[in-house]
């Protein structure tokens, strides 16, 4: 059942003479383990140390929102295990102010930045790029080791700033000044905001080592005939998404930097005529919109940083399970290009109610709506590409189409908020909230759980449990649309983000019951999100064992690999790729199916 | 202790749904894969065809639930404008909602996996292609024109008879100014604000002060259907003007004047009425994060009729008393401490 992976050559490979890793061999000599799992320059296991430390962050952020969920649905209820993991942040089981601030702010950065963009990007990227395109690893191995361990240390800063006195940073993932620069301003502002600060700049080497990395494997180590136009858009996806970030969050930084001044060497970056605890402050003629600019700049494509591997992903598990080509794979590329080049043109429509000008506000609106045509061809060419089909509906597949349902409904309503008229009532509101989580928490939840169940028998060498897979897919599909469906009324009724209780607002207490609904059914998918952590865990070591090289009948490379790739990925020679990765068709021998392997036959229409 | 009986409750619960999972997969190797796969598909196929008319019913119901929760007719003028647009695009978007998620689930039933089924090889079509990358964008152009004529519209220079206010965040409640019988509001310097006799920091140099009325309550009162003006400012962190009912909102930025304005079209008393809530009361909630008591940051509006305003006007007193600068304030030292070649900010607000 195992092949073989003999020593590998080749000029990629540092290492040779890999056993297989099934320990079937103990005359090969094997690694020790510190050096194959833990300071492994394998794109493989890296790829693996990103997604499980990826599910460790997603189980504490979702752990937070069940937290202070607790508190918006329950505002007069205490809950001693509150009290049991939160100590005296929920004294006597009832969530302080500053408690929720700090929970809330710590549940989107780890979302958003250690789950959906390193979990999700640092996963995938690193797993399918050497294998999709025929490279042994990634252009620079090590590079590759370092990029996880700088976000490994982002992590461990992170972590130890839940642990401080002053508590972790509290004033929102998007950590505004003057509120985030001023410590008197805000509890989280002192220490927990330096931490913060230190350790996304952490996450920022992480992620720029990591994308000079993909992008240089992709532009350069292809294999033979593995022309551009030939790889599965996958990789397209993850191309764009390394090209955004390298662009993106050195702005950030900068942003960062300039923050760290005014907190610590007493520069007017962002403040100006501040009167805070009793005093005023020396500060002059800074602004604190530049600092919006400046995250924005970042912030939006961030979110487009977090959507296009789930895009890419998307394409190849709906056409993969549909037994079809991608429908426009030119259009697709040109879409994924488009929303490349808009991401950096729109950011300021998170700003339109900062008093910035008019006019500028409507060039914003513009480009914003532009945005909403790539998009939109993309949904149609995943529609057409489920058309006349043959669908299998395994596990990835129902979480492919349960993105591009989260895909629509949540872009739609960015329609909404793109026309700054609309916006200047819903900003901040929970229709925001409503928003992005359904087209980026949830939609890129759905693309990267679609990539774990259909990649994980590459991963593991064993399948993940089908009816658990289901169960998982229907809890969260049902919850996700209950928690975030309610929330646009709510917006709409222009109920405030980030309010730690409403019961004093004439305007908004009357949703009261809605959000002990909410809550509840919060508590139900998170049960559930479980059910997938124990799926995941059990099934390395007792899952149903891959007993054929191409489980999904699959043309793309990574499937021509032994069943349990070792370091280099092909034991013999990479192979020659022909033609493009979504060719479902006749081979003449009874598959639906010709692999990218296969040449082009006599007299073949070549795509 | 009740902790780790839910604890324990849960790692039982995942246990069982562990177990039943594991017997599903045992079952079906002995029932014959195929045959199990085959009936798993349909089973599948079925449900994604179910989901739409549940979740069209879902929606319905949702909507029926909490539609006697929403906002009021929009109460400024120019509010109507937004409502006007939110229905307009609520119609685009829904067509397109509808038929999307509909081809989806539709789809997904038809073309179900069966045994004799073979796929269609249908790579690409530049016609189809163009269509819908057209129609969207012309649709877009559509909301783009309509969304900016109100924008422009909404953010235009405040008529000259506008009434004025100044409204000022601060962690974590609203300071109201109003401009005095001379309707202008004098300057401020962030630098003489103290919190005992001079809490916006009015120049007591400047005579345009000595009339200012200032409310630290946050009640702001306005004549019926003639327009108001916002002057916004922050003394600490951003706040937010959020104005759910007349539609608006406006950041709070300490070191920046920003303004909104808008025509309140129903009083106080008349929104009761409309809304049949005796205790109606038009909010102003922050709406930008600000620390701890963000929550707890309320401000009113009272919209009451020329009358009713003037004979409240009447009662107030000017903050600065008999025209008097404020007693030295304690802060005076801190303030001396600022260095003198920071240039000294003036906050200039006008004629307006
Ligand atoms: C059809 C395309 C889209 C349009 C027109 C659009 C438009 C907008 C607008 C105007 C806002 C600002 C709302 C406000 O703060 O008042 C917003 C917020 C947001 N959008 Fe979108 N969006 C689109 C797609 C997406 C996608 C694909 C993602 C994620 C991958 C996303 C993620 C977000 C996030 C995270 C926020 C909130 C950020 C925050 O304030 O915390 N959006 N969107
Ligand atoms: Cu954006
Ligand atoms: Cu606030």
């Amino acid at each position: 059942m195992n092949q073989d992976v003999a020593a590998v050559q080749g000029p990629n490979v540092a290492h040779t003479h890999h056993g297989d890793d099934t320990g079937h061999h103990h005359e090969h000599h094997e690694q020790h383990f510190i050096w194959k799992y833990i300071f492994s320059m394998d794109h493989k296991i890296i790829a693996k140390q990103f997604l499980i430390t990826g599910i460790l962050w997603a189980i504490i952020g979702a752990l937070f929102s069940v937290f202070f969920r607790l508190q918006l649905g329950f505002p007069n209820e205490t809950f001693p295990i509150m009290e049991t993991f939160l100590g005296k942040w929920a004294q006597g089981g009832k969530l302080t102010p500053e408690g929720y601030y700090a929970l809330v702010t710590m549940h989107g950065t780890i979302l958003i930045f250690f789950v959906l963009t390193a979990g999700l990007s640092g996963t995938f990227a690193n797993f399918l790029i050497p294998l999709q395109i025929g490279a042994r690893d990634m252009a620079s191995p090590f590079m590759n080791m370092l990029s996880y361990w700088f976000f490994l240390a982002a992590s461990i800063v992170m972590f130890a700033s839940l642990f401080i006195q002053t508590g972790p940073a509290s004033g929102g993932w998007t950590a505004y000044p003057p509120l985030s620069a001023i410590k008197e301003a805000n509890l989280g502002s002192g220490t927990g905001m330096d931490l913060w600060l230190i350790s996304l700049t952490l996450f920022v080497v992480s992620t720029l080592l990591g994308g000079l990395n993909y992008i240089s494997t992709i532009l350069n180590m292809r294999t033979k005939g593995m022309t551009m136009t030939r790889m599965p858009l996958t990789i397209w996806a993850l191309l764009f998404t390394a090209v955004i970030g390298l662009l993106s969050f050195p702005v950030l930084v900068s942003g960062f930097v300039l923050l760290i001044f005014d907190r610590h060497f007493g520069t007017s970056f962002y403040l100006s005529e501040l009167f805070v605890g009793g005093k005023a402050l020396p500060y002059v003629g800074g602004s604190a919109i530049l600092y919006q600019h400046l995250f924005w700049f970042l912030g939006h494509p961030e979110v487009y940083i977090i959507m296009l591997p789930g895009m890419g992903i998307t394409s190849e598990v709906l056409s993969n399970h549909s037994r079809k080509p991608i429908f426009g794979y030119f259009a697709m590329i040109i879409s994924l290009i488009g929303i490349t080049v808009l991401s950096f043109l729109v950011w300021a429509h998170h700003m339109f109610v900062t008093g910035m000008s008019p006019f500028l506000g409507s060039v914003f609106v513009l480009m914003t709506l532009l945005i909403a045509v790539p998009s939109s061809v993309k949904v149609f060419n995943w529609l057409t590409t489920i058309w006349r089909g043959n669908i299998r509906f395994t596990v990835p597949m129902m979480f492919a189409l349960g993105f591009v349902s989260m895909f629509i409904s949540g872009g739609l309503t960015g329609i909404w908020l793109g026309n700054s008229v609309i916006d200047m009532h819903v900003h901040d509101t929970y229709f925001v909230i409503a928003h992005f989580h359904i087209v980026m928490g949830v939609s890129a939840f759905f693309g990267m759980f679609a990539g774990i169940y259909h990649w994980y028998p590459k991963m593991f060498g064993r399948f993940m449990n089908n009816t658990l897979g289901y169960i998982h897919f229907f809890g969260t599909f049902i919850g996700a649309y209950l928690i975030f469906w309610p929330m646009h009324y709510e917006g709409l009724a222009g109920m405030p983000r980030r309010y730690y209780d409403y019961s004093a607002w004439e305007s908004f207490k009357h949703f009261e019951g809605l959000n002990v609904f909410i809550s509840v059914v919060v508590i139900l998918t998170f049960i559930v999100q479980l059910v997938f952590v124990l799926n995941f865990f059990v099934s390395i070591w007792y899952g149903r064992r891959v007993t054929t090289m191409n489980p999904w009948n699959s043309p793309t490379l990574e499937w021509t690999t032994p069943i349990r790739p070792g370091h280099g990925n092909w034991p013999g020679e990479v192979p020659t790729v022909y033609r493009w990765a979504y060719d479902y068709k006749d081979d003449g021998h009874g598959n639906d199916f010709v692999p990218q392997t296969t040449p082009i036959q006599p007299g073949e229409e070549v795509h | 202790m009740s902790v780790f009986i839910l604890i324990a409750l849960i790692v039982l619960v995942l246990a069982v749904i562990y177990q039943i999972g594991r017997a599903s997969e045992f079952a079906s190797l002995l029932r014959g894969e195929e045959k199990v796969q085959a009936g798993t598909n349909r089973l599948m196929a079925w449900s994604m065809l179910l989901m739409f008319p549940l979740g069209m019913w879902a929606i319905y119901a949702c909507h029926q639930a909490l539609i006697g929760k929403m906002l009021p007719v929009s109460a400024s003028v120019q509010g109507e404008g937004y409502d006007s647009m939110m229905y307009v695009t609520l119609i685009m978007t829904g067509i397109v909602f509808i038929i999307t998620q509909g081809l989806l689930c539709w789809f997904a039933f038809r073309y179900q996996s069966t045994p004799n089924r073979k796929a269609y090889f249908y790579a690409h079509n530049n016609r189809l292609e163009i269509l819908w990358t057209t129609v969207p964008a012309l649709a877009m152009a559509v909301l783009v024109i309509i969304g900016l004529r109100h924008w422009f519209n909404i953010t235009s220079e405040a008529p000259a008879d506008s009434q004025i206010v100044e409204v000022v965040g601060k962690q974590f409640n609203w300071i109201i100014r109003y401009p005095g019988k001379d309707g202008v509001l004098g300057k401020r310097n962030f630098q003489l604000i103290n919190n005992e006799n001079n809490v916006l920091g009015l120049d007591t140099n400047d005579r345009q002060n000595l009339d200012d009325i200032i409310l630290e309550n946050g009640e702001v009162h306005v004549i019926v259907n003639r327009p108001i003006k916002f002057i916004i400012g922050s003394r600490d962190v951003i706040h937010d003007v959020g104005l759910p009912h007349f539609r608006y909102k406006m950041d709070a930025v300490p070191g920046i004047t920003t303004t909104l304005w808008f025509t309140p079209k129903y009083t106080t008393a008349q929104m009761k009425e409309i809304t049949g809530n005796p205790d109606f009361v038009y909010e102003i909630a922050c709406d930008q994060m600000c620390g701890k008591g963000h929550y707890s940051m309320r401000g009113t509006i009272i919209v009451e009729t020329a009358e009713e305003h003037a004979a409240w006007l009447a009662k107030q007193q000017p903050y600065l008393k008999g025209g008097q600068a404020p007693a030295p304030a304690p802060s005076a030292a801190d303030t001396a401490a600022v260095p003198a070649a920071t240039p000294a900010p003036v906050q200039t607000i006008t004629k307006l």
